[in-house]
This record gives C-alpha cells, structure tokens and sequence, in this order.
C-alpha cells in the first residue's frame, strides 16, 4: 500500500511539470510582442522596456519560465492585468462557487444516473433498460448550452419559476442561492447523470453474472436484497472511482454553464479573462483546474485501493 | 448440394473478412443504421446547401426581422431577417467539417504517435505517456478554449484546437492496442521472417488495431462537434456573419423571450448530429469488438 501511493504520487510529478510547461507554453503561442498587448494604446518604447523588465519579458523562455513556477509554488499565480487583483486571491473567490455547483450537479447526477443504471440492469432488455438508454442517449448528446436556454424559456421566461440568471451566495440566503444554482446544477448533471447511469449498468450486469449473487439467490434471500445489497456494492466500486474522473467534465461543462446563466464562477472567469487577453488569469486557472483534476485521480486510485481488499496487500 | 461441398463451405464462412462480419453485424442494428442514414444525409445536406438552402444565410431584410416558422420561413427568421433554416443548412458545413477535421487532426497526429510509444517502448514511451497525462489532466474544453483563445477566434484555429485537444485520447488507445497486439503470435512471425520494425508497424500491427480506433473516432467526431458549437457560442469558432450552430445559439440567448425558435433550432441540429455520430459509435463498437455476440 505505501509502496503503491509512494509510486503514484512520484508519477504525479513529471505530470505536473509537464501541465505547467504545457500551460507556459501557451502564452508562446500568442501573436505578437506581448508588452505590446500589456500596453495596451502605450507605444512610448521606454513604458514597453519597462513592462519587459517587469514581466522579465527580455529573459530566455526558461529563464520566465523558472521565474513563473517559483512563484507558482509560492502561492504566487501572477496578477491580472484588468482586474488589478492577484490571480490567487480570483481563484480563492470564484472557486466556491463552481465548486457549489459542481456539487450539485454532482447530486443531481447520482440521484438520476445510479437508479436508471440500476433499474435498466436488472430489468434487462425490458422497455425500462429501453428508457433508461434512450436517457443516456439524450444526455449525452445534448449540449449543455441548448439544455440551459431551453431551461431558462421554459421555468424563467414561460413558468416564470426561477430566476434566469445571477448568483447569490449560500452564506446569504440558501434559499436565494439554491433558486440561482438549481437549473445550472441540473444542466450540469444532464451528461454526468448519462455516464453514470451506464457505467452503473455495466457494471452491474457484471455482478450480477457472479457467483456471489447465484449463492445469494440460492440461499433464497429475496431479489431486492440480492440486487442491492450484494449486487450493487460490489458494483459501485468502479462507479464511484469513475465519478473522480468525471469531475473534469463538470469543470468543462461549469464554463458553459455559467456563462449562460451569468454565474460569477471559475469558468465564467476563464472566458471573461479570454476575451479580454488576460494571459495570467487564463494560466492560474487552467493550473488549478488541473492541478484539482490530478488530486482527484489520486484519490480514486487510492479509494479503489481501500475498498478493494484484493489490492490492499 | 452434396456432401463432399459442405467443408470447403463451412471454411468459408469461417474466413468470412471481418469488416463484412462487421458490416453484417452493423446492419443488425437498427440504431445504429438509422444513426448512419441521418450521418450520410447531414453530410449531403450540408455539402448541398447552396443549392438547397430555400434563401441567402447572410441576407438580412428589415421586413423579417424576427418572424414565427411560416410556409415562407419554415423555421422562422432572425434579428436581422436572415432565414433560419438556411443558416442552419449551411451551419452545418461548420459543424460537420470541424468534426471531421479536428477527428482527422488528432487521428493522424495521435495514431502515429500512439504506435511509436506503443512499438517503440523505452524512453520514449515514457516520454510520451507523461505528455498524454499531463494533456489529459487539463479538462477538454478549458484546454481547447485555452488553445482557440491563444490562436485567435476563427473556425480553423477552432478545428486545431479541438483536435490538438483530441490527440491525446488517439495517442492513449493507439499505445494500449499496440502493446496488446504486439506480442500476438502473427507479430512474433512477421518479426522472426526478418520485416523491418516500420513494417511490422504498419503492416501488421495498425492493420490489427483499426476497429476500436473507428470507433473512438466516431464518438470523438460528436465530442468535436459540440465543442466546436461551443467555442462558436463563446465567440472562438465560426465568426459572424458566416453561420454556425454555436454561434447561432449565442445570439438566440438574447431574444429567447421574443424569438424561442431561434434557439430550438440550432440546438436541435447540434443535438441531432451529436446524437447520431454517438448511436454511430456505439453501434460501431457492438459490430466490431469480436466479443460481443
């Protein structure tokens, strides 16, 4: 056990510099001298050699580069130019937020994907398992910004139920905010509840071919007690390991998300920092976003490990 | 029929080519079939479109600005007038050639790659399987929005973004078949007749290795074509006023009040796409994977 998480998180290593070269690397790509697009209307050439003093612009890219993960691994992510605030202290801001609602949707995705996995597995081949994949289907084919403008037509603009779009902060008033975040965490959770639903199945189509569910049978225990409790736990120990992997997907989805119902997020801080060319932003978010990504994958390798006593060792 | 023609009979069915098993096995299904038909119409539809679309994409016309579905505007006009079902005709050239184009990018940027780290092993397997992780720990639209943003907004660097986003799935699924192909005994025989490692590469490996490549390239193509509507819909991907499906939803967010069919059909057509590449995939793989019976 200790050899395998020492093993794991020395491989977490080359990974993480690498995402840091690949994410610097980035900035490489931009056309153009980028103390230019910091100056924005400022052509004065003494201003421009200051900014590349300051930026340290005129340095070899390893040089910058050295300079920008030392600072990174201070807890320094750089500033942004716009908002005249330190990239950490947008991250540490606009984080809780996607995490709100990523947490929902991850809610939202359990409450619908397990069940519907469940029910189409052991109704195989039935009009049930028919639904249940004809709903995997339409989750994972619709975008989530159809989804979301289809949402705010029918429960803002029609129903008049919720309101269209903005935020407002669980610590304010939880039930303000669970108005704000209901409809994108139930956007958010569309696709993740049609991954789920068919990991469930396939998993537990496979337990239920085991010999442990036959004996359970024979012994004449009744089939819910068969199906949920010896079929499903042992089914859910590649569901829940798989969740950790489909976490990036909700980050994904959070960007499109937020920008439609104007959610003051991460993703919606990606965008925002995209168009208006603010380079640091779109590093130190894309750095966290991964960095959280890994440290899940992690932690699912290391919950497979403790719930799959064949492996403990 | 005597008896003596029923083995060489039986032999031929046993050596029927696998891709007319697959075939056979595809045609089986109606998903899957219908998901092929939808596929190959959506891609004359688009490739007929000047010809087909009943008005002009980019035509605006202040008399129309806005109006329901009707016998003359079938699925209704936009903000400026401009008919929606042939923006949504040509929207899918955008959306079709993205999706062909950045699957393509990745296939052929990830396959070659896959195989070398894969047949080649050693250090620079290692290399490249550090590189993959690290690409696939950035998730797939922050990167790609990431990249677009960097390139500049339009539908090529759209493309290149989706599918320098993609490779790194090719470069995975390439490596894993190719190191379990390697060591098949028809590897081993090409290897000990003396070939050259490119030839038992691409003769006898890649040949081998094809049918789950064909279908993560289905599924990859339904991946790439909402993400190009995505980037389009923030702004990164077909500029205005060329249409896009994306694009075209961005827009109708802003009048979904007045003008909901603006929004209905563009995301529909996504939706429909989407949906057929992925019953395509999923029909693809049951035909395909000599397992499933």
């Amino acid at each position: 056990m200790l050899a395998f998480l020492t093993q794991r998180l020395l491989q977490i290593i080359p990974t993480l510099i690498i995402v840091s070269m690949l994410i610097f690397g980035l900035q490489q790509l931009l056309p153009g001298d980028p103390a230019l697009i910091m100056a924005g209307e400022e052509r004065d050439p003494k201003v421009l050699a200051e900014i590349r003093e300051q930026y340290r612009l005129d340095q070899p890219i390893p040089v910058q580069y050295f300079y920008w993960v030392k600072g990174v691994l201070t807890g320094n992510l750089g500033e942004s130019m716009r908002l005249k605030s330190s990239v950490s202290s947008l991250v540490a801001e606009k984080l809780p937020v996607t995490l709100q609602l990523a947490f929902m949707a991850l809610l939202i995705a359990i409450g619908v994907g397990i069940p519907a996995g469940i029910v189409s597995a052991v109704k195989k081949e039935t009009p049930w398992d028919y639904a249940a994949n004809l709903f995997a289907l339409w989750g994972l084919s619709t975008p989530n910004f159809w989804l979301g403008i289809l949402m705010i037509f029918l429960f803002s603009v029609t129903l008049g139920w919720l309101p269209a779009s903005g935020y407002v902060r669980l610590g304010e008033d939880w039930k303000a905010s669970l108005a704000t975040t209901v409809m994108p965490a139930f956007v958010l959770g569309n696709a993740l509840a049609a991954v789920l639903m068919r990991h469930t199945r396939s998993a537990m189509l496979q337990a239920m071919g085991t010999d442990y569910v036959r004996t359970a049978r024979a012994k004449g225990l009744h089939e819910n007690r068969v199906v949920l409790k010896h079929a499903l736990r042992n089914a859910m120990t590649p569901v829940i390991t798989l969740l950790a992997l489909d976490f990036g997907t909700l980050l994904s989805g959070a960007v499109l998300t937020e920008q439609i119902f104007s959610i003051p997020g991460f993703g919606k801080l990606i965008v925002d920092s995209v168009f208006n060319r603010d380079y640091a932003v779109v590093q130190g978010v894309v750095l966290v976003t991964s960095s959280i990504y890994i440290s899940l994958n992690l932690l699912a390798d290391i919950a497979y490990m403790l719930v799959n006593p064949r492996l403990r060792g | 029929m005597t008896v003596a023609a029923l083995p060489t009979q039986a032999a031929a069915a046993h050596e029927e080519n696998p891709w007319a098993r697959a075939w056979r096995r595809l045609k089986r299904r109606k998903g899957a079939m219908a998901a092929l038909i939808v596929v190959v119409a959506l891609i004359l539809l688009a490739v007929l479109a000047p010809w087909i679309a009943p008005y002009d994409p980019t035509a605006t016309s202040f008399t129309t600005v806005r109006k329901p579905p009707s016998w003359a505007h079938w699925f209704g006009t936009d903000e400026v007038g401009r008919d929606v079902l042939s923006r949504i005709l040509f929207g899918a050239r955008a959306s079709l050639s993205a999706g062909l184009v950045s699957v393509g990018i990745a296939v052929g940027a990830g396959v070659p790659l896959g195989l070398l780290a894969g047949y080649a092993g050693g250090w620079i397997d290692a290399v490249l399987s550090r590189v993959v992780d690290a690409m696939l720990a950035i998730p797939f639209l922050i990167l790609a929005i990431a990249l677009a943003a960097f390139l500049g907004p339009s539908l090529s660097n759209a493309m290149i973004a989706i599918g320098v986003t993609a490779t790194p799935v090719f470069i995975r699924l390439t490596r894993g078949q190719t190191l379990g192909a390697k060591v098949e005994d028809y590897v081993e025989a090409a290897r000990a007749v003396g070939n050259p490692h490119w030839r038992i590469a691409l003769r006898h490996v890649l040949p081998n290795i094809v049918p789950p490549l064909l279908v993560q390239a289905s599924l990859a193509i339904a991946g790439a074509i909402i993400a190009e509507a995505a980037l389009s819909f923030l702004g990164l991907g077909q500029q205005p006023p060329a249409p896009s499906w994306g694009s075209m939803l961005n827009t109708a967010q802003r009048f979904i009040a007045q003008a909901p069919w603006m929004a209905f059909w563009p995301g529909f057509a996504i939706f429909f796409a989407v949906l057929s590449f992925n019953l395509l995939g999923d029909g693809l793989r049951d035909a395909l994977d000599p397992r499933h019976k």
